[in-house]
């Protein structure tokens, strides 16, 4: 059951000819395939098209309805290697995955299939994730776009923009016989914006069609001699095609504006950054019409030469507007103009940064460069006059009275989450038996790295954790701890790190977090997962998994919140004398699931009026001395700190708040660690039975007997 | 108030800083709802990644009058221009903070809509005493960055309303009439929402209110009043608190009414007398000098903490009392109709115990290895106290009533002896450099805890101390015992202070 639900959002993808549909991208772009007759849908989760694979699942029933099938791929390699029915058969398919670590993993897939080529139309919808707010390192997909030949869309980011690369991706696609990539930028994906509907329909061509009348072209398999053939296929058949398509198509936009000696080239993702930029210095309307020159690339990937040349030629500059590097367009551009023997200066990375996000301000200060070389004489009339002195010196004085006070805030493990427990448990080991080199892997785990646990010391990649500690396969007592979560598990840590570690018959230690989804994507569930899926197979152990590859000593605990079976478990897999690597897969419920499926059965219990018991823990203030070895220990959100209502201390005590669920992590470690008494767990009853209420009355009758006396006694001392 | 923004050619663009699974995400939808049902175009952007593990999160949301029939689309932007922002919304106060760090908070042009409400940082959390940040210079800050800077509490009034702070949110930016919708039309897009209506709708009036009222920002962090009320009070103790009124200097007397009060409340009036006694030296030194008693007060401070220091007694005491089964009832909001268990998180080893009981039996137990072997082997391993248990209760209850037993304890030797050393030292500082023994008084504050982390203080207080020769002569000693004793507190190795203590030697 993943993180948000689209349940009642799907129903829009049944909107029809003459229709509005209004909400976020990566719906429209759902949207868009069903009505481009798509036969095919797969994909791998991961920010930002996580909600796309959401989508699609949630949709499952709709997509039935027409006759298109949708996979939840293995790995984003699997995920490209779907698109293999496309070679042979004129079917439509897309899929879908982040990058790049997407594009890394299916570069192999997608080097095959490009080489080939395609009958049907191939899309790929790579969420490209660079950025702020960006989980992983900073990278472009233009690369592996070029490398391999795949063409490349980057469309303006308004819904009817993106809708259209869609369509037309398909058909560029199959008019060149090559897999094409549309790339959507993180806040494009999540954009709420509308779009004219047409009706769905249904592929024409379908998988039945295709199996029952199966075909095959020696000639589109990658081994030589067709493999040459290919090459030159590519080059003399494939990209003219694709040329002629676009330039007819008009999927590059020009806008045309007065100061006609200059003019701006942006990446359609770029456009309506650059636009408001514009607008800010007075070259532009909030419609979209400039007076400076616009030549929109929604294609990047491979650029019109002839486009290219028209809009430069007779113009002093251009300044192209290109996130990421290497700057690969600027460089093209360039070529181009050099072999038409065009001399209009081309300006770029000389006026915008090098590396980093192309924000708003970014975009206003390059540009503003950029005009005052070449045409100062039209900023003069910038119509927003610069900020007053007064304004300036309040915002500086501002910024400095705040500066020491902002403190980074990274994400973190959530309230109640069991993985916490794990790296209590391993700084506790670390206690006892010293620092261990650990190799970390992605996922929610990942944030082990961050204070308060500060554990790990390198990432290489998605189920990878083990395979990064595999040179540390030598005699010692202090053998390696790697670690991977369920989902990186099952993405590549099977073979790549488990079954390696068996093979080089490695001694280190792996641990495997199993929180029954792949929770850091948005808790989509996976071969392990515990949840019952109408789709899917799930509820396949972990632990049979590497015993199936050879593992030997391994161990599975079942609630992590046990701590201190946690460190001894941890403990027993760094000592042992058994040969060969020890797992510990680690299990509990991600916590934000577990909620979210209990919490609405639980209140209606509640509401019926049956027994319902909730936990939630909190700590005495005058016991607690405000040394907060316990939040150091743990870091969960709802263990916070409070004023000290002490009159003579005065570091904050610390508190746990009410979105508390109970998952008794504080009372263990205050067990493990021996911190101190302050923790109290409170078992509250809900709709309480007779006998509940007869032992409390029963009870308060004796304690309060016993806190009289005691009152009386102090009285008497004092 | 401000006119509406102007609309004709421009959007108004608003960013929205929050926290993960705060309900950002709600507020922005609303917006859109409301925007999109009074005839605006809108767009909503969110970057949410991995910033939805409670780490920091925000949206940016544009919106336009919609163009007569025939009339051109606007162009929106995804990305927050800095300078170019009408308002920003943050849902806490170091996120209002990040907002104008970012640029996007302009005095010219943007109104500041902040819950002044503090979620603590994870740096703030776990420092080792106190490591908030100042509220104060935050909300300076926001004021003087904005053009209009609303500010109140909303997460305290969320919680009030039984809503979430979202709700008040929405209710400020109403009130604040920043954005060209009359107020009916925001509680429209709530009642379209279509959850938790009624309790939204309370929320919103209490946030539309908390502007309309004018309520101005102030800094929180004043302490709820002392939980856990002393025992009642004797005729021995209001005599010494008479005493503290009329011998001790006004600058102090609060301070040393409360020293009384808890150390008569941890032991006896009896101890109380002793606590006034070792005060006296102090009492006599600042009356003279009539310089604020900045020595008396730290010394009164610590000194009562010392002499109620923590051991098992205190603390089944204090699990027991009535006062504290309320507190529990009210931290948790149960109703009348819920019954409440507690169970205590306790692990009392063999040293506390031997600490609790009388001296001679105590130091036989620590001294005799198969006696402590057995006790180890009893208490290696917390236990879960039911206090709502008659047993549980019981046995606290057992414990508790040691309390007369207490000043023959072999903890109790050890900790008047370290009290005595501590309050000397004090004093002979004092004699020569009176700044400096202020700084001797305060690093006592390391001492505390339970277990192996007062140990740790210990040590660390010791550490300390062993630097007075070297300080006592050097004009900086005093701020550099501050420095020494901040070093002590920065982590948990001890690695800070070793290297503190080493420049200082250098």
């Amino acid at each position: 059951m993943a993180e948000r639900s689209f349940k009642e959002e799907v129903q829009k993808l049944k909107l029809g000819n003459g229709e509005e549909f209004r909400g976020e991208g990566i719906l429209a772009i759902t949207k868009a395939l069903l009505e481009s007759g798509v036969s095919y849908v797969a994909g791998y989760q991961g920010a930002p098209i996580s909600h796309l694979m959401d989508v699609l699942s949630d949709a499952n029933d709709i997509l039935e309805e027409l006759g298109v099938h949708f996979e939840s791929s293995a790995s984003e390699a699997t995920a490209a290697a779907t698109l293999a029915a496309s070679v042979n058969y004129p079917l439509r398919g897309a899929v879908t995955f982040k990058a790049p670590v997407g594009t890394n993993v299916a570069a192999d897939a997608l080097a095959n299939l490009s080489s080939g080529g395609v009958t049907g139309g191939a899309l790929i919808i790579v969420g490209e994730d660079y950025g702020e707010g960006s989980s992983i390192m900073q990278e472009r997909s233009h690369p592996y776009a070029m490398k391999s030949q795949i063409w490349l869309l980057d469309p303006r980011p308004n819904l009817p923009s993106i809708v259209n690369a869609v369509k037309k991706g398909f058909e560029l696609s199959e008019v060149s016989n090559t897999p094409v990539m549309l790339e959507v930028r993180i806040r494009a994906c999540h954009v709420h914006g509308r779009f004219p509907t047409t009706d769905n329909v249904r592929p024409s061509f379908t998988l039945r069609d295709a199996l029952e009348n199966p075909r095959r072209q020696v000639d589109r398999i990658v081994l030589p001699p067709a493999s040459y053939l290919h090459e030159k296929e590519k080059i003399e058949k494939r990209w003219p095609a694709a040329v002629k398509f676009i330039a007819d198509n008009k999927l590059n936009e020009f806008f045309d504006g007065d100061l006609s000696d200059i003019g701006v080239i942006i990446q359609g993702g770029i456009y309506n950054t650059a636009l408001r930029a514009l607008e800010v210095m007075g070259l532009a309307d909030a419609f979209g019409t400039s007076r400076v020159p616009l030549y929109v690339l929604n294609v990047t990937y491979p650029l019109i030469d002839e486009e290219v040349v028209r809009f430069a030629q007779g113009k002093r500059a251009v300044l192209v507007i290109e996130e990421g590097q290497p700057e690969f367009l600027e460089q093209a551009i360039n070529t181009i103009l050099r072999r038409a023997d065009v001399q209009t200066a081309v300006e770029g990375k000389s006026m915008l940064p090098m590396a980093g996000e192309y924000t708003g301000g970014v975009v206003r200060d390059g540009l503003t460069k950029f005009v005052r070389a070449y045409r100062a004489d039209v900023l003069a009339e910038m119509p927003h006059p610069a900020p007053s002195n007064e304004a300036t010196a309040r915002l500086q004085s501002a910024m400095k009275a705040i500066e020491p006070h902002v403190q980074p805030r990274p994400p973190s493990f959530c309230t109640g989450c069991p993985e916490r427990p794990i790296f209590t448990a391993m700084k506790l080991v670390e206690r006892e038996l010293g620092p261990r080199h650990v190799s970390c892997d992605i996922g929610c785990h990942l944030f082990s790295i961050l204070p308060p646990f500060n554990i790990g010391a390198t990432t290489m990649g998605y189920g990878l954790g083990g395979a990064g500690a595999s040179a540390f396969n030598i005699k010692t007592d202090k053998r390696a701890i790697a670690i991977v979560g369920d989902g990186g598990f099952w993405h590549n840590g099977l073979v790549s790190s488990i079954g390696n570690a068996v093979f080089n018959k490695s001694n280190n230690v792996h641990i495997i977090v199993d929180n029954g989804y792949t929770a850091a994507t948005g808790g989509q569930d996976i071969l392990s997962s515990i949840a019952n899926n109408r789709i899917r197979s799930t509820k396949n152990p972990i632990e049979r998994a590497v015993r199936g590859v050879g593992v030997k000593w391994a161990r599975t605990l079942t609630r992590t919140y046990d701590v201190a079976k946690m460190r001894d478990t941890l403990r027993e897999a760094l000592t042992t004398s058994q040969e060969g690597p020890k797992v510990i897969v680690a299990s509990s419920e991600c916590m934000l699931n577990k909620q979210r499926r209990v919490r609405p059965l639980q209140q209606k219990a509640i509401k019926d009026g049956q027994r319902v018991v909730r936990e939630r823990f909190g700590v005495d203030p005058d016991t607690c001395t405000g040394d907060h070895s316990c939040i150091r220990l743990s870091g969960c959100p709802s263990l916070t700190v409070a004023p000290n209502p002490d009159p003579l201390r005065n570091d904050p005590v610390t508190r746990v708040i009410n979105s508390c669920v109970g998952c008794g992590l504080c009372g263990e470690v205050a067990h493990a660690a021996v911190l101190c008494p302050s923790f109290y767990r409170a078992s509250i009853i809900n709709n309480p039975s007779k006998w509940d209420r007869f032992k409390a009355r029963m009870r308060d009758k004796v304690i309060t007997f016993l806190q009289q006396r005691m009152a009386q006694r102090e009285l008497a001392a004092a | 108030m401000n006119a509406p923004f102007e609309t004709k050619t421009r959007p108004i663009t608003i960013a929205i800083f929050a926290m993960g699974g705060e309900g950002g995400g709600v507020l922005a939808d609303w917006i859109i709802d409301l925007a999109e049902h009074s005839g605006y175009l809108a767009q909503l952007t969110s970057v949410p990644g991995v910033a939805q593990r409670t780490g920091a999160t925000n949206y940016y949301l544009e919106i336009f009058r919609k163009p007569a029939n025939g009339g051109r689309e606007p162009v929106m932007a995804l990305i927050p221009m800095p300078g170019d922002i009408d308002l920003v919304i943050a849902s806490e106060l170091m996120e209002a903070g990040r907002a104008i760090q970012r640029g996007l908070v302009t005095p010219d042009r943007t109104t500041l809509i902040a819950s002044t409400n503090r979620v603590f940082s994870m740096t703030e959390r776990t420092a080792m005493s106190d490591g908030r940040v100042d509220e104060a210079s935050l909300i300076e800050g926001c004021r003087n960055a904005a053009k209009d800077f609303y500010a109140f509490d909303m997460a305290s009034l969320a919680e009030a309303t039984g809503s979430v702070i979202s709700s008040v949110l929405f209710g400020a930016i109403a009130g604040a009439r920043v954005l060209p919708f009359e107020r009916g039309a925001f509680e429209a897009a709530i009642k379209r929402g279509g959850v938790g209506i009624q309790t939204s709708l309370a929320a919103f009036t209490a946030g539309f209110e908390g502007v309309t009222a004018g309520t101005t920002a102030t800094a929180q962090g004043t302490a709820p009043a002392p939980a856990g009320a002393a025992s009642a009070e004797s005729a021995a103790l209001t005599e010494l608190l008479r005493e503290v009124d009329r011998n001790i200097p006004e600058p102090a007397r609060k301070i040393v009414r409360a020293g009384v009060e808890r150390v008569a409340d941890y032991q006896d009036a009896a101890y109380a007398r002793l606590y006034l006694q070792r005060l006296k030296p102090f009492v006599a030194l600042d009356t003279a000098r009539d310089d604020g008693a900045r020595l008396l007060q730290e010394t009164a401070r610590q000194l009562a903490l010392g002499m109620a220091y923590e051991d098992t007694v205190r603390v089944a005491e204090l699990k027991i009392r009535p006062s504290r089964f309320e507190r529990v009832r009210a931290e948790i909001r149960a109703n009348k109709d819920q019954i409440i268990e507690i169970a205590e998180f306790m692990h009392p080893r063999t040293q506390e115990i031997a600490d609790t009981l009388p001296a001679p039996i105590g130091r036989f137990i620590m001294g005799t290895p198969p006696v402590r072997w057995v006790l180890d082997r009893m208490t290696n391993k917390g236990r879960r106290v039911k206090t709502t248990s008659i047993s549980g209760f019981g046995l606290l209850y057992i414990v508790a009533s040691l309390k007369p037993w207490r000043p023959r304890s072999l903890r109790y030797e050890h900790e008047q002896k370290a009290l005595e050393e501590w309050l000397q030292t004090t004093a002979a500082t004092a004699a020569k450099n009176y700044d400096l023994a202020v700084e001797v008084a305060a690093a006592r504050n390391l001492v505390k805890g339970y277990g192996d982390t007062h140990e740790r203080g210990r040590a660390r207080f010791q550490t300390l101390i062993n630097t007075l020769p070297e300080l006592l002569g050097r004009e900086d000693g005093p701020a550099k015992l501050a420095a020494l004793r901040k070093a002590a507190n920065a982590d948990d190795t001890g690695a800070a202070l070793a290297t503190a203590v080493a420049a200082l030697r250098n």
